[in-house]
């Protein structure tokens, strides 16, 4: 499932390695080998000094780190035929004016680790149905991974591109690693095209990150603080956490437009022929949903597991959004002690300074380095906040936004057939009348219709079935990948709430000795 | 009344809150006077502290006894020192700050009115957050209500004065009522002269190195004991945020998790009781910086305010010591009233001295601690965080073992 790497803060210390494949690295169009070979890659490990994490820089994705090779990229790119098309507004994920020499956008990305998320282990199966999914997960192997988010283009109408890295077992596809760029409307693009083609057949569609005009201007327009950094690490995550949930969908992952999305060197241009947008189509759905559940009611037969489904979804949603409410403020107050324990630890050394015991003066400077350290780690700790919880929390809420939209479907699938079936009924009245009132001509008509709407009643019933078994199976699927995620990262934010706790035994256990010297 | 803990804080008030408060060591606690506050009373809008005493002195008529003082009364006994001329060399123990329990009542009677509003869990913790909070309050006003009585009691001259025997003693109401408007007015601006005059006089320069050592410094430390005491109290708040935001991330999981009974439910449960557990830590942490960093910086503003005050008064002895010389001199010249500017100098001069030899004394002392207080303060401090630290980790190693065992 898409679990997300674990985010560390833009780090400010220049603590870069300069990546000897970097100049292979990002010439690559499909031999982006150097990503996922077990390079001598101690970049990954660097970047999280404190993270006591088990993964590897033999993990499947160690990314390299600087993108030294900008330029030769952009030419890559520029073949994308991605020029900013003024006309297309759906997609104007407009310019955005970051210094490429900023090493803090390209060092975060490579601090990022790739966990093997679709290597199932085996779990005890519930179900014939779960066992099914199983199967099908164990028998490919599959990541993706979205890195180097890189400015191209100057003034508004510059853009981020991602490099987006696949590898794979699976036959279908021509390499077993390769790497693509793509812009934010390419993501989108995708997304209405999988919608365009699934969302009818009952498919739990992840969605995609939303648009954000503010976000995107501020990093188009240059401002090169810890803002725009964090707006684009922030996306440049949830898009990876997007395309993987896309690749672990089994039948989205047949879909040829994904296919082409993570093979294809050039991508047309996604046009913007829909009105809907990622947010906009979601938006649709949950209002329609509103309209969908009152309609519940009406549905006789025993279809009490589908709307006890929709039920927990709805409460569940109102939970998850209180939650993250609360983990917003969390981040928040986070960030303000961050603040504040800076402010004390300067005074504090401004205290120490002042005092004319030169014991204690040193104590007191001591704990004003003790307390300059806890502010960092107070950083650290509203990252994890934000990027492990807050983020998780914000995407299953617009997950649960699809699935309503996945029930909906149903719904209206249902409601075409009753539909159907009443106008056959109808048209059955309108024969009998004219049996009655002897107009052979018009008979034959009705006699036609009334066939017609007989296969129209049948083919959506069988509509109806059909959608209603992939719904359930999608759910059942949805609720275990739901599962997983939680969990995996929530124990995550749990170890890193660990670590924090470690590194601040270890700061009050060099101050003590220090205290305890003031005579 | 004071010894109720949370149900379940054992220490969160350990021992150290009882007996000699915290904040000030080195009381020469001997047998001669020993002065606590045994209990104490939270009425409406005042507090009634019970002073007990146990002496051997033979100026009073038990060997112990306790009465009954409320918070005027200790200021009146405070001010009575600072008017009284002979105290004029020594540091004046600091008057222990009003008991302010307005914020802490204005948020009880919130939660009451949002009642409604929220789950009855959600309801019942809040409250007992801010039942806590609000004794902590009233014990912290406690000691320093104490603290400010042993400082007295510890001092050589100060422990003699009849009105604090009073104060010890009489068992009836003192009567002192709190100042009227117009003495407030008064004071408002003899403050206003007093620190007009204290320009004038810090501009002085002393011969005496030591005292213009401790004048330059003091008002630097001073200034920086201002500073970090009200960037510490920020800081503490910030962190009382985040644990009051954990709480409610836990409540939040608990009500995720009793939602059905599937494995990721029960995982859940696990995790908000985790977060109930570390959020009690991380509320114990800010209530112990609180209690360690913040007091101790507060103490220190008042105290080095004392000195400063001592230290004015001498600069003012020594003005007006000057100014008796210079007026002797020109009666002298002039020959008229020499003996009246005789007698005017020898005064100033006797007050100058008495005042410089006992402030010199009272500033090493101050010195002294100050040091030691810091020193206890810090390595509890330290001490503290460290076990907390500990704690939490412990929880979080255990749950974590836990979680990741079930998947």
């Amino acid at each position: 499932m898409a679990a997300s790497s674990p985010r560390n803060p833009p780090p400010l210390r220049g603590a870069e390695n300069q990546d000897p494949l970097s100049e292979m690295a990002d010439e690559d169009s499909d031999e982006g080998e150097d990503i996922f070979v077990g390079n001598s890659n101690p970049v990954a490990e660097s970047f999280q000094p404190d993270t006591a994490n088990g993964e590897e820089p033999a993990d499947l994705f160690s990314e390299e780190e600087t993108s030294t090779a900008v330029n030769s990229s952009i030419t890559t790119f520029k073949s994308n035929g991605v020029h900013s098309d003024n006309e297309n507004d759906l997609f104007a994920e407009v310019s955005v004016e970051l210094s490429m020499e900023n090493p803090s956008t390209t060092a975060k990305t490579s601090g990022a680790e790739f966990t093997p998320s679709l290597t199932l282990s085996a779990t005890q199966p519930r179900s014939m149905e779960q066992l099914e999914e199983e199967k099908d997960e164990d028998s490919f192997d599959m990541d993706v991974a979205v890195t180097n988010p890189e400015k191209i283009g100057d003034g508004m109408n510059a853009y981020m591109a991602y490099k987006v890295s696949t590898r794979t077992t699976l036959p279908m596809f021509r390499n077993r690693t390769f790497s693509v760029w793509r812009r934010f409307s390419d993501f989108l693009g995708l997304y209405e095209k999988l919608s365009v083609k699934h969302s009818l057949n009952g498919c739990i569609i992840p969605p995609p990150p939303e648009k954000s005009v503010v976000g995107m201007t501020k990093v188009k327009v240059g401002k090169e603080d810890s803002s725009s950094a964090d707006f684009v690490e922030r996306r440049r995550a949830a898009l990876e956490r997007y395309l993987q949930r896309v690749v672990c969908h089994p039948s989205l992952l047949q879909d040829p437009d994904v296919r082409e999305f993570l093979e294809r060197d050039e991508l047309p241009r996604a046009v913007g022929t829909h009105t809907l947008s990622g947010a906009g189509f979601l938006k649709m759905i949950n209002r329609a949903s509103d309209a969908v559940s009152k309609m519940t009611i009406k549905i006789s037969y025993s279809d009490a597991w589908f709307d006890n489904k929709l039920q927990e979804v709805e409460s569940e949603d109102l939970q998850l959004r209180k939650l993250h409410a609360v983990v917003d403020s969390l981040v928040n107050h986070r960030k303000e002690l961050c603040g504040n324990t800076a402010v004390f630890a300067k005074s504090m050394a401004m205290l120490g300074n002042s005092e004319d015991n030169t014991a204690l003066s040193r104590a007191l400077s001591q704990l004003a380095e003790v307390e300059d350290k806890m502010e960092t780690l107070h950083q650290e700790q509203a990252a994890s906040d934000f990027f492990i919880l807050a983020e998780l929390l914000a995407d299953y809420i617009r997950l649960l936004g699809a699935v309503r939209g996945c029930f909906e479907q149903r719904m209206k699938t249902w409601q075409s057939w009753q539909e159907a079936q009443s106008t056959l009924q109808k048209k059955r009245e309108v024969e009998a009348k004219l049996l009655w009132a002897n107009k052979p001509d018009k008979l034959q008509q009705a006699k036609e219709e009334i066939s017609e709407w007989e296969g129209k009643v049948t083919q959506y019933e069988r509509d109806f079935d059909r959608i209603s078994v992939t719904v359930r199976k999608e759910f059942l699927r949805f609720e275990k990948e739901k599962s997983k995620d939680f969990k995996s990262q929530i124990v995550k934010y749990l170890e890193s709430l660990l670590q924090s706790q470690q590194r601040l035994v270890m700061f009050w256990e060099a101050f003590l000795p220090e205290a305890k010297a003031i005579a | 009344m004071m010894q109720e803990g949370l149900d379940d804080g054992p220490d969160f008030l350990s021992e150290e809150d009882r007996g000699p408060r915290a904040v000030n060591v080195d009381l020469q606690t001997d047998a001669t006077l020993q002065v606590d506050i045994s209990d104490a009373l939270s009425e409406r809008d005042k507090v009634k502290f019970t002073v007990h005493t146990k002496s051997t002195l033979p100026n009073f008529k038990q060997n112990e006894f306790s009465v009954v003082r409320q918070h005027e009364e200790f200021i009146w006994l405070h001010d009575s020192f600072v008017e009284n001329e002979e105290y004029a060399g020594y540091i004046i123990p600091p008057a222990p700050p009003r008991p302010d329990f307005d914020a802490s009542r204005e948020k009880l009677q919130k939660l009451g009115e949002g009642e409604g509003s929220m789950t009855k869990e959600e309801f019942t913790k809040m409250k007992q957050e801010l039942e806590a909070e609000y004794l902590a309050i009233f014990k912290k006003t406690v000691a320093m209500h104490e603290v400010f009585l042993c400082r007295v009691a510890a001092h050589p001259v100060l422990r003699k004065d009849m009105n604090f025997h009073v104060f010890l003693e009489y068992n009836q109401d003192l009567s002192v009522r709190g100042k009227n408007k117009r003495e407030k007015m008064e004071d408002f601006f003899k403050n206003v002269v007093k620190s007009a005059d204290g320009v004038l006089v810090a501009g002085v320069k002393d011969v005496d190195d030591f005292f213009e050592h401790e004048k330059t410094f003091l008002l630097e430390y001073h200034n920086r004991v201002k500073d970090a005491s009200s960037k510490s109290d920020r800081m503490i708040r910030s962190h009382k945020s985040v644990a009051d935001d954990i709480n409610r991330i836990a409540s939040t999981l608990y009500t995720l998790g009793t939602q059905d009974s599937t494995d990721v439910c029960k995982f859940f449960l696990k995790v908000s009781e985790l977060f109930e557990k570390t959020r009690k830590i991380e509320a114990r942490v800010a209530a112990d910086e609180d209690l360690k960093l913040a007091d101790l910086l507060k103490y220190y503003l008042r105290e080095s305010q004392a000195a400063k005050d001592l230290l004015y008064r001498r600069g003012r002895a020594l003005v007006d010591y000057e100014n008796a010389n210079k007026a002797l001199d020109k009666a002298r010249a002039k020959n008229k009233d020499v003996l009246q500017a005789e007698t005017s100098q020898q005064v100033c001069c006797q007050k100058f001295e008495k005042i410089s030899e006992s402030a010199k004394q009272e500033l090493i002392d101050f010195k002294t601690r100050r040091v030691a207080a810091f020193r206890k303060n810090l390595v509890e401090l330290a001490e503290l965080e460290l076990k907390h630290a500990k704690g939490n980790l412990q929880l979080l190693q255990s749950c974590v073992g836990v979680l990741k065992g079930d998947t």
